[in-house]
């Protein structure tokens, strides 16, 4: 990891991104479209109009969901 | 004419009784096919917490689409949560990927039994109802547990009949009963247990509102002929409601009128 990578935990795996990376360029980088998808940081619910304000901060948990199934 | 009986949540009006889960369908057109068969005006959805790279196989997609051609409505779940914080995180994801305010509130309090939790749910029931969503409660046939949740808001009431996905049917009619006598303006519906269509009759004819299943489906070895099946059961259940059962006798009495009818004694 080089100075300019912070470690995140990503779906509860080690991941690393830029430093300044915020959540809404996390989400386009890992492929998804930006509706696909609802976030969480540290176990709070970030919503899809503040993603692009939120940068990601060493050790964050970043979670994503995505609609399944269900009863 | 007869009077059409719909019931309604929230300011919406539904014609059908049948609220069908979506999980652990053999195929999205199997589960396509189940959803059109029941006639559903529900259909519950859930979150997944870590992405898969090959999704679900077109299983969302089916279910938009059928529920666009049917007119009916998605109410997201919360399962999987076992506190109140992460039920109101996990809402508020629903409420941005699913575009509505409805939620099936679950808050699990035991791994074996998959128990709701009543104090952690009524605790994100207050909230949810506070943050303007329509909380569907998950919760067991507690009465006091029952009135509290109505109190903080909850338009409607989820009463389990039995454990999720064990197909036991109704485990306390008594209980269930008690329920529809003590509140008898709320709006109540038997989730999770039911595993035959009879299991859904006997909640309708007990007066519950509506019947919420997924697995009784899913898992037959036809879903879309027992989509049908339940269909017609719950059908049937609130006509028999509506109509009032006879009071049950201990012995005997005759159906066909004798007074007045020659006997015939032989010698």
């Amino acid at each position: 990891m080089n100075a300019d990578s912070l470690p995140i935990l990503l779906d509860g795996k080690p991941h690393a991104v830029r430093s300044g990376t915020t959540l809404e360029v996390l989400v386009a980088e890992l492929g998804h479209a930006a509706h696909a998808v609802s976030t969480a940081i540290n176990g709070d619910f970030v919503p899809r109009n503040q993603r692009a304000s939120t940068t990601l901060l060493a050790n964050d948990a970043v979670l994503l969901f995505q609609p399944i199934v269900g009863g | 004419m007869a009077q059409i009986d719909t019931w309604s949540v929230s300011e919406v009006t539904l014609s059908s009784r049948f609220l069908l889960g979506t999980a652990g369908y053999p195929s999205p057109q199997v589960l396509g096919k189940a959803i059109t068969e029941s006639g559903t005006s529900i259909v519950t959805v859930g979150l997944k917490r870590q992405l898969a790279a090959a999704g679900d196989n077109g299983h969302v997609a089916m279910v938009r689409a059928s529920m666009a051609a049917n007119g009916a409505s998605l109410l997201p779940n919360t399962a999987g949560c076992r506190t109140a914080r992460e039920a109101i995180q996990l809402a508020h994801m629903a409420r941005e990927l699913y575009g509505t305010a409805w939620i099936k509130l679950e808050v699990v309090g035991d791994e074996y039994t998959l128990q709701p939790d009543p104090f952690e749910l009524l605790k994100a029931a207050e909230q949810l109802v506070r943050e303007g969503f329509v909380v569907f409660p998950y919760c067991t046939d507690d009465l006091v547990t029952c009135r509290r949740l109505l109190d903080v808001g909850c338009p409607l009431l989820m009463p389990w009949g039995a454990p999720i996905g064990s197909g036991q049917g109704l485990l306390n009619p008594f209980a269930l009963r008690t329920l529809r006598e003590r509140l008898p303006d709320a709006t109540l519906i038997v989730d999770a247990g039911i595993g035959a269509p009879s299991h859904a009759a006997r909640a309708m004819e007990l007066g519950f509102d509506a019947v919420l299943l997924n697995s009784a489906v899913a898992q037959s070895g036809d879903p879309v002929l027992m989509a049908g099946a339940f269909k017609q059961a719950i059908e049937a259940g609130r006509k028999a409601w509506r109509a009032g059962a006879m009071a049950q006798q201990d012995f005997a009495v005759a159906s066909t009128p004798v007074i007045g009818q020659p006997f015939l004694v032989g010698d």
